[in-house]
């Protein structure tokens, strides 16, 4: 292979062939151009106007589109399934938080430098955790390293021995869970059960105006996208090869003289922090995080996203998570009662009859016609 | 109760609120049922007048009528004197104060009268008053009076023939903390004429609690010796105010609270512990019953069931449909619904195992992952339909009488019957699962599709029938556990989330195939949670004990009691 002399962004830009940039392009025309501009332009009543609630519905759902995307990373080629990715992205949430919460300054209930949680419990200052994090750039920081940093010592404790399959998927939801206690706890900082919420401004720009919010539309977008390509340049490369082999036969690359562990440790930090960025975009959007975002029940959920799309396919779990998530808020208006059933059938069906997802459906039905 | 409350904790303002609704609520009807009711307290009151005592009739007239007298002082101080002299005469006076029998008569309230049935008896000299007087006032002991009356009547019932009434009174004297000192000679005649052990240790400890209080440094020493003797918690407090030397003087008995002080400490943490290991052993009992099917459905098929703790719920459900039945139609049986509800929950966990294995299940073999899934998805459906069935709201269980109370083991370790029991019937279900397993032709063919499941279909093992019995049998387990559990917590359609990671960290760390790993791992995570949860809380507890099983899977990947073979993937 000619790939150690390629130069990097050749390699970068050929991950994806003609058809996959044409869609790229047109995906990128629409959600960084076209609907901010829609939101942006035209008035309440005007034909092509864009409102705030469909803006953040689709910027939300573009972020678990990121994360179904990491998901993919990880099961999909690794075949590691894990059932922490909210973990990952709670904490990048939680990590932007902070910055939120700090930027807030003296317009909170209290009027207090410090958060209304800390001054409602009687902290008079910050917990050493939260220094700097008034600061932009520090805070982005700790969104990529804090998830990456635990996915690491987790990872690394985890793969040497060898953990996999449902042992593996039963001790991250184990990890999440502790985590879920944890941050439900008023003492530990984060402001217990009700989170951080009531987020004023970024860099000193009102959150909630409608440039900002097709700012952080777009900036999702861009994310999204530039984690689509990069997944697809990890895995067409000669380490995505090897991952693969991995996830198909273990131990006969092993006894080809590779050492799993960094292979996998590498792919499962990566997307911890994707899930941590993807979690840091979401925050600013839909105004609230809270220990709800790390139920078990929400990371079981990122693993059907990319079950529905398509595992291994990288663009049919963001598909998968786009589906599951529009029926979801249609689902939850029209007939509250029957999501439940609803999404567990959805569970059952794709398993036993979608093994590929909708992207192999597309693709088998796409070579029916064809023959 | 409210006295009781009361005495600890003299709030003045409520104190006198109390009084004045007391007042209110005294009214002609009160007297009227009070009389209706005389008879039988009458009898029952008979009963504490005793022989051996000293004096009769007639009392000091002087100090009965300064039960009448102006002040609480003068009353309460009339209460202990008649208290002291511990006669029957006494005694029926005084129980006819606490029981509002006690009357004035006379145009200037010369006259006290005890009232018994339809009857009046002058209080000083015992004679039959009659005819009864038309125009009489109760005695009315106010709340200060009454706590001082309380306490009496209490110590009073010490000298009952009955062993359970002593013992009860005992305990109460020694739970509201001691007495006032001047009781104090009255617990030596106590002491002297008790035979029964528990009663006379309790009686020390309320002699020495008593003894503290006294201005007698000598006499305080020794109180301070009998109270390291004790376990009770309470007294703790006491004791280290005694080694203040603000609050005591004498030297010698600031070192012998101190000495008392560390062997109360000692027991009570004695104490403490076991209690804590047992709450342990509870737990991880009824660990070991959510957990047990779930080992033998991984063991056998290497699927994890997520619907596993919705099993629990369905057989905690049924529990509640039968507790129902029970109750609408075969209330006198009430008490022992429980026994019926175990093989009700056992058959429709199982019922519901076997359509889960055979219309989803079984399809996905080989891909446990997926199944993972899966399963999650049907617990999903099965969470929704409850919640049509029954409603979002748990539902109320009441347990049934045999299951209620507790043992004491320690004057500070109660252990409750329900948690008894629970261990008792997970170590039931053990036993059965292990004959099950290790004695039958089925548990055979259980234990070789376990291990190697083509050369046991090789063999002739109709391994896909062993699948859905397995399966079946595992939920029916799941069953069991739901039944233990509905006496222990809610039971609602979300019970059985709270129980998947916990389940699913026992079968991690313990290994499949064989129930040894089950069984340990399930105790030691219930013992090491409780331990850690009394010093740090229990989240930390939960994350204490992640971090523990993390460990141990560095040590044996494959849990703590692996099957030892080759096996290959």
């Amino acid at each position: 292979m000619s790939n150690a002399r390629t130069p990097f962004i050749v390699r970068f830009f050929s991950a994806t062939g003609r058809t996959g940039w044409i869609a790229i392009a047109l995906f990128a025309l629409l959600t960084i151009v076209a609907v901010p501009v829609c939101h942006l332009m035209f008035q309440e009543g005007d034909a092509l106007f864009i409102s705030t609630f469909y803006v953040t519905l689709i910027g939300k759902i573009m972020c678990y589109a990121i994360v179904a995307v990491a998901m993919d990373l990880i099961w999909g080629y690794a075949g590691v399934l894990s059932l922490a990715q909210g973990l990952f992205f709670a904490l990048g949430g939680y990590a932007f938080g902070m910055y939120l919460m700090r930027s807030i300054g003296l317009d909170g209930v209290y009027k207090s430098h410090l958060p209304d949680f800390m001054v409602f419990l009687d902290w008079k200052a910050y917990p050493w955790f939260w220094a700097f994090t008034d600061s932009f750039v520090y805070s982005i920081f700790l969104a990529i390293a804090a998830p990456g940093l635990l996915a690491f010592v987790f990872g690394f404790f985890v793969f040497r021995s060898r953990v996999k399959g449902v042992y593996f998927a039963i001790i991250s939801q184990a990890m999440l869970y502790a985590f879920l206690l944890l941050f439900f706890m008023n003492n530990t900082g984060f402001g217990g059960n009700n989170g951080f919420t009531d987020f004023k401004r970024i860099l000193g720009y009102d959150i909630t105006s409608p440039e900002m919010r097709a700012t952080l539309f777009a900036l999702s977008s861009a994310t999204l996208l530039f984690a689509l390509l990069f997944g697809r340049y990890v895995v067409t490369s000669k380490y995505g090869r090897i991952l693969t082999a991995i996830r198909d036969a273990e131990m006969r690359v092993m006894f080809l003289g590779y050492n799993p562990l960094w292979y996998k440790l590498f792919i499962w930090t990566v997307a911890a922090i994707i899930c941590g960025i993807a979690g840091a975009l979401y925050v600013p959007q839909v105004g609230i995080i809270n220990p709800s975002e790390m139920a078990t029940a929400n990371s079981i959920e990122i693993a059907i996203w990319a079950a529905i799309g398509g595992r291994g396919t990288l663009v049919g779990p963001a598909i998968g998570a786009f589906v599951v998530n529009l029926s979801k808020s249609w689902f939850t208006v029209a007939f509250p009662e029957y999501w439940l059933y609803f999404l567990g059938l959805l569970f059952v069906l794709v398993t036993l009859l979608l093994p590929q997802g909708l992207v192999g459906l597309y693709q088998q039905l796409r070579a029916r016609s064809t023959r | 109760m409210i006295l009781n409350w009361l005495s600890k904790k003299p709030l003045g303002i409520i104190n006198s609120m109390l009084c004045k609704l007391q007042f209110r609520f005294f009214s002609p009807t009160k007297i009227l049922r009070t009389a209706i009711l005389l008879p039988w307290l009458a009898a029952m009151f008979s009963m504490p007048v005793n022989a051996e005592l000293i004096d009769g009739f007639p009392l000091d007239p002087e100090l009965v009528h300064q039960l009448n007298g102006d002040g609480n002082k003068v009353k309460t101080n009339a209460i202990k004197q008649l208290t002291l002299l511990a006669t029957p005469e006494a005694v029926q006076v005084l129980t006819a104060l606490a029981e509002d029998r006690l009357m004035i008569a006379g145009d200037s309230g010369e006259l006290l009268i005890r009232v018994e049935g339809d009857k009046a008896f002058d209080a000083t000299t015992g004679k039959e008053v009659s005819p009864v007087p038309e125009d009489m006032d109760q005695v009315y002991p106010n709340n200060r009076v009454r706590v001082v009356l309380n306490t009496s009547m209490s110590i009073l019932k010490l000298f009952n023939p009955d062993r359970e009434i002593r013992l009860e009174a005992a305990k109460q004297i020694e739970d509201t903390g001691g007495a006032d000192e001047v009781f104090l000679p009255i617990m030596d005649r106590v002491l002297a004429k008790e035979s029964d052990s528990e009663i006379k240790e309790i009686i020390t400890l309320v002699k020495a609690m008593i003894g503290v209080k006294s201005s007698d440094p000598a006499v305080r020493l020794s109180a301070v010796k009998d109270l390291g003797e004790s376990d009770n918690p309470d007294i703790k407090l006491k004791l280290t105010e005694m080694t203040d030397p603000a609050n005591e003087a004498d030297s010698s008995v600031r070192a012998a609270a101190a000495e008392s002080l560390a062997s109360l400490e000692q027991k009570i943490l004695i104490g403490e512990t076991v209690t804590r290991v047992f709450t342990g052993l509870s737990l991880g009992s009824i660990l070991l019953l959510a957990a047990l099917g779930l080992a033998i459905t991984y063991g056998v098929m290497g699927i994890i069931n997520m619907a596993h703790g919705e099993l629990l719920m369905i057989g905690a459900f049924a529990t509640f449909v039968v507790h129902d039945f029970f109750r609408d139609n075969f209330a006198e049986y009430f008490d022992w619904y429980i026994v019926a509800a175990v093989p009700m929950a056992f058959i429709s966990a199982a019922v519901v195992g076997v359509i889960m294995e055979r219309t989803v299940i079984r399809w996905l073999y080989g891909r446990a992952l997926e199944t993972l899934l899966t399963t999650w998805g049907i617990s999903l459906i099965l969470i929704q339909t409850v919640r049509v069935m029954f409603g979002t709201f748990n539902q109320e269980i009441a347990n049934p009488a045999w299951l209620s109370g507790s043992v004491e083991v320690m004057s500070n370790v109660n252990l409750p019957w329900n948690r008894l029991i629970i261990i008792g019937f997970a170590v039931a279900v053990l036993v059965l699962v292990w004959l099950l397993l290790n004695r039958t032709r089925l548990g055979l063919f259980v234990r070789a599709v376990t291990q190697n499941r083509t050369m046991a279909g090789c063999v002739g093992v109709p391994t896909a029938r062993i699948d859905t019995v397995a399966f079946a049998l595992g939920a029916a387990i799941a069953g069991l556990g739901g039944v233990a559990l509905s006496q222990v917590s809610n039971v609602g359609p979300e019970m059985g989330q709270g129980y998947i990671v916990d389940c699913f960290m026992t079968v991690v760390l313990g290994g499949v195939g064989q129930l040894a790993g089950t069984v340990w791992a399930s105790m030691g995570i219930g013992i090491v949670t409780k331990l850690v949860e009394g010093g740090l809380g229990a989240v930390f507890a939960k994350v204490i004990v992640l971090a523990i099983i993390i460990l141990v899977i560095q040590k044996r990947p494959q849990g703590l009691f692996a099957l030892k073979g080759r096996t290959a993937d």
